[in-house]
């Protein structure tokens, strides 16, 4: 055996990269789950094609799972990788350019035979003729060793083929110091009704890990140390179980039923899934014909004292927009969470993108005014959730929670909440029929009583038909019809009153401030803290109410000499911005179905600052 | 620990066990159609069966989706929502599932229900819902002021078809029983005790009953159905098919439907050929039947039929989500969100 080293790291970024049958978010998963256990920080960015199982070998057929951990605090899945395991050659002609200089690539050869080379369109091959000089190359028939590892195991090829992932994440387990035991005691479980299957998963976990520590290949192995996140106790959540969660705790405090209609879309359908299991916490769960069934049963619930909420992505939002109207109209709780992805039209349903803001704003007919809530982190999804549905019960409103596929599928570590500490959202209906009118309104909130069918004395009718101020009656009165609309804006306004002022992180004045939105803030935070490092006069604010903002945002913009407002679409919270306060904000775009590196942030950053007189 | 709306209807136990009257389910708004519309009649049996079906007024609710007939709901003393067009049926879903102690009705018209919203339609009868529909087939569009509906005949003209109309009409009933409805039934505006009978049969039926009601739209489609409703013609025209009777019609009941192979023919039982015994015996159970009925329906060489086509038992859907909820709670013990939080791999930071 070969002497080895242990160096110790602060921070690693790895990718896992192979065919979209390869396993690769599995093993992705696994890695980070491990990881999360062991203590460090981390940030992950799955990164899949829409097609189920896209043809063999090709290009765009490369399904990529990237992890970023460390013994600081993490908050971005990494502007490059520090390390690439490519199953195949096209994973690597697709993932190279990432992979920093210097960095590590761990292949799997057997994906490089000459039919392999061709789908990838490498004219010869990259392993052979020196083209990755400026990287360390670790060549593995990964292929092989896992058929040997399992060749007196009576199991057909397919099956050998579908394992080799497992003997790709045993090497990087080894190689980062991580025990098996998590992916152990998972494939027992996974596994438990099949023995054959878990025993040969088992074995090929085994043989990778066991094949890093012999081999001469591999001759050092890193340790990265626990991060230093503040005590308590901690799991690892997606994006989209974090809403899911956030939902059935806000139903569970305000003492509800939690109703969903959903029609499935990606990325979004993970939340159904998720809500689907939890028949035992008294969630209605309820797949829908259409987006416009999702919304429009869970509007009928919410009438009948439900927590009505509907999650899709944002083509079904354009669906369920006359609903949306309609639940403005009847002043009913609701929430829409938007997994947005990129679009227009069916766009991009596995890449991110922050593109429908404004939809949320402004997408209806007539004046429609909705309370916007956005996530800023995977984790953060489940307070996101939370607060869009006190909103909605508090001020019998549909409100939107935006979230987007980086966060919904992204995971970070999670200080477990307590759940008795969360924020007391206990609503009532009305019961007593002395004084009743269906929009006689409370005077502080505006919101208009709830009063459910079943309540004898309070028989009532709604509707999508203008109403007249207090009684609820149809009324098409010119002056009536104004004064509603005017009320309805009012109750969003007051919101205003009842959302934390923003607050700035860094200092609160200053030549440059970053404003953003959503699940822009790891990368964003990132870049300012090193602006910060350099002395430089950057801060950054982020914001969770988009409708309506914190009573304190004019303020503090007007305290910064520059508003620099970086977003995943064309501009959008930064046409808001400059209409609202007058401020001359500058945009950073992006578009291009993934989320921002915070180097392009921080070189935006340093252009502005180098111009500035 | 019960949820709110456990709560409220323990604190509120119904009122007295006086008997409601039909004037008890009278709103005070004024009713808004025009003269003439066969609305009127629909809402006014409606009103007079309510009290016979036992159901308190604070525990029901009339939803619609957007047309004259889906005016409804505002003239009904009960709970209502006037919603949105063709949605009436998902909203009336997401409430039964929400509460299924609530008898739920859903008003909707020929294009409300079979036009935009005839996806919801078809979806709510395959899933059987304990909820009845009244669909208030006018063959035309009422509120947009005369444009052909889905069930107006082909070749019509109107507005929006100066030439005839291409379309080839639906036939309600048949759409239902494709759609696997349990409950199907075609009544009549003008045969008040016909529909009294027939909407009170709807709401005894455990899961969704769908109810076809030929309304007369004297603006905009005059007379449509005249000739199955009209003194003068009706009883050549209409057969009323009744289960467990044979089908007799004609105003001398001398006429009836015989089965030839599958296809229902017109027979003579004055000529001495057939004799009652001869003819088909309605079976509202038999769901095979019930299409071969339906199907009579754009026949000229045969009458209308008239009735309930169908009436069979199948699980109701909210009945099953209720059982896999008390399942999982015996299965899983009650949710407890703090578990949840706390479950699967977490690790402590000091
Ligand atoms: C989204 C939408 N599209 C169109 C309309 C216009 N519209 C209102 S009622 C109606 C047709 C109603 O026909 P039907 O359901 O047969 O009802 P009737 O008036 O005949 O009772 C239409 C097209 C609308 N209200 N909403
Ligand atoms: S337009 Fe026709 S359906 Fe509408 S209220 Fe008048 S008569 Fe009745
Ligand atoms: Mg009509």
């Amino acid at each position: 055996m070969t002497e080895k080293t242990t160096q110790n790291l602060d921070e690693v970024t790895i990718r896992f990269a192979g065919d979209s049958g390869d396993g690769m978010q599995l093993t992705g998963t696994q890695f980070t789950n491990t990881t999360a256990i062991l203590g460090n920080d981390l940030s992950t960015l799955p990164d899949y094609p829409a097609e189920i199982r896209a043809p063999q070998g090709t290009l765009f057929g490369v399904s990529g799972f990237q992890i970023h951990f460390g013994s600081t605090e993490i908050h971005t899945p990494g502007d490059q990788c520090d390390v690439l395991v490519a199953m195949n050659a096209a994973a690597l002609k697709v993932n190279v350019q990432s992979l920093i200089l210097g960095g590590s690539i761990i292949v799997n050869t057997d994906g490089f035979n000459d039919k392999n080379l061709k789908l990838a369109g490498y004219p010869e091959n990259p392993l052979k003729n020196g083209s990755l000089g400026k990287y360390k190359l670790y060549e593995v028939d990964i292929s092989k060793l896992t058929a040997l590892a399992l060749q007196d195991l009576n199991i057909s090829s397919k099956f050998v083929d579908r394992s080799k992932n497992f003997f790709a994440l045993g090497m990087m387990y080894w190689m980062y110091n991580r025990p098996m035991d998590t992916t152990v005691d998972w494939l027992k479980e996974k596994f438990g009704n099949k023995p054959d299957i878990m025993e040969a998963n088992l074995r090929v976990l085994k043989a990778g890990w066991n094949f890093a520590e012999t081999t001469e290949i591999f001759n050092v192995r890193y340790d990265v140390a626990p991060a230093k996140l503040p005590p308590g106790k901690y799991r690892n959540i997606t994006g989209n179980q974090a809403v899911a969660w956030g939902f059935m705790a806000a139903a569970k405090k305000a003492n509800l039923d939690l109703f969903l209609g959903s029609y499935p879309i990606t990325p979004a359908s993970d939340i159904l899934h998720e809500l689907s299991m939890y028949k035992n916490f008294g969630v209605k769960t309820f797949q829908a014909e259409d987006e416009i069934a999702g919304i429009t049963s869970a509007i009928g619930a919410s009438f009948g004292g439900a927590l009505g909420i509907t999650t899709t992505s944002g083509p079904g939002v354009a669906l369920k927009t006359e609903a949306i109207g309609l639940a403005v109209m009847v002043e009913l709780p609701l929430v829409i969470c938007n997994v947005q992805r990129g679009g227009p039209s069916t766009g991009l349903p596995t890449k991110t993108e922050q593109a429908d803001l404004l939809q949320a704003l402004y997408g209806r007919n007539g004046e429609a005014p909705v309370p916007i809530v956005a996530a800023a982190t995977p984790a953060d999804c489940f307070d996101a959730a939370f607060e869009a549905s006190r909103i909605a019960l508090k001020y019998m409103i549909p409100v939107f929670c935006m979230t987007d596929g980086y966060l919904g599928n992204g995971s970070e570590p999670w200080l477990i909440p307590d759940f008795d500490s969360l924020p007391d959202i206990s609503t009532k209906f009305r019961i007593e029929a002395e004084g009743f009118f269906p929009y006689l309104r409370d005077e502080t909130t505006l919101a208009r009583p709830w009063a459910i069918p079943g309540t004898p004395g309070l028989e009532h009718r709604i509707g999508g038909l203008e109403k007249q101020n207090i009684t609820g009656n149809v009324n098409y009165e010119p002056l009536n019809h104004e004064l509603m609309v005017k009320l309805r804006i009012e109750k969003l306004e007051r919101i205003a009153n009842d959302i934390p002022l923003a607050t700035v992180e860094g200092k609160p004045e200053g030549d440059l401030l970053v404003v953003g939105w959503g699940g822009t803030y790891g990368a964003i935070k990132s870049a300012v803290l090193r602006e910060q490092q350099k002395g430089k006069s950057v801060s950054q604010l982020h914001l969770r109410h988009l409708n309506p903002f914190p009573k304190n945002l004019g303020e503090i913009l007007y305290k910064f000499k520059t508003i620099l407002v970086p977003e995943l679409n064309m501009g959008q919270l930064i046409k808001v911005l400059r209409s609202k306060y007058l401020v001359p904000a500058v945009g950073l775009n992006k578009v291009q179905g993934l989320p921002f590196k915070s180097i392009e942030i921080e070189t935006k950053i340093d252009e502005i600052l180098k111009g500035k007189k | 620990m019960s949820t709110l709306v456990e709560e409220m209807l323990k604190q509120t136990p119904p009122p007295s066990g006086v008997k409601p009257s039909a004037k008890d389910f009278q709103s005070d708004q004024d009713v808004r159609w025009c003269p003439g519309c066969g609305d009127y009649s629909i809402l006014a049996q409606t009103q007079r069966i309510m009290p016979d079906l036992g159901v308190p007024k604070h525990q029901t609710v009339f939803v619609s989706g957007i047309g004259c007939s889906s005016r409804f709901p505002y003239y009904m003393n009960t709970y209502g929502f006037h919603s949105i067009h063709g949605r009436a049926t998902a909203i009336a879903s997401g409430l039964k599932m929400a509460r299924p102690d609530l008898s739920v009705w859903i008003v909707t018209g020929d294009g409300d229900g079979l036009s935009i919203g005839g996806n919801h339609m078809i979806h709510l009868l395959r899933r059987n819902l304990d909820v009845n529909v009244l669909l208030f087939n006018n063959q035309i569009y009422g509120l947009t002021k005369g444009q052909y509906s889905p069930t107006s005949e082909a070749g019509k003209v109107t507005k929006s078809s100066p030439y005839g109309s291409l379309d080839y009409p639906f036939n309600p009933a048949a759409l239902a029983l494709g759609s696997s409805a349990t409950f199907v039934a075609r009544t009549l505006d003008r045969d008040p005790k016909h529909m009294q009978a027939t909407i009170k049969r709807a709401a005894e039926h455990k899961g969704t009953s769908f109810v076809e009601i030929y309304q007369n739209c004297n603006v905009f489609n005059d007379g449509a159905f005249f000739q199955f409703t009209e003194k003068d013609t009706k009883d050549d025209s209409v057969v009323f098919i009744e289960h467990g009777k044979p089908l007799v019609f004609g105003k001398e009941k001398d006429k009836g439907i015989r089965l030839n192979g599958f296809s229902p023919e017109v027979v003579s039982l004055k000529d001495g050929k057939y004799s009652i015994n001869d003819l088909l015996v309605h079976n509202e159970k038999d769901t095979t039947l019930s299409f071969i009925l339906a199907d009579m329906t754009y026949k000229s060489h045969l009458p209308r039929p008239v009735g309930i086509f169908l009436a069979i038992d199948r699980p109701v859907y909210e009945s099953e989500m209720t059982r896999q909820i008390a399942f999982a709670r015996e299965k899983r013990g009650e949710g407890d969100m703090k578990k949840l939080l706390n479950s699967g791999d977490t690790w402590a930071v000091q």
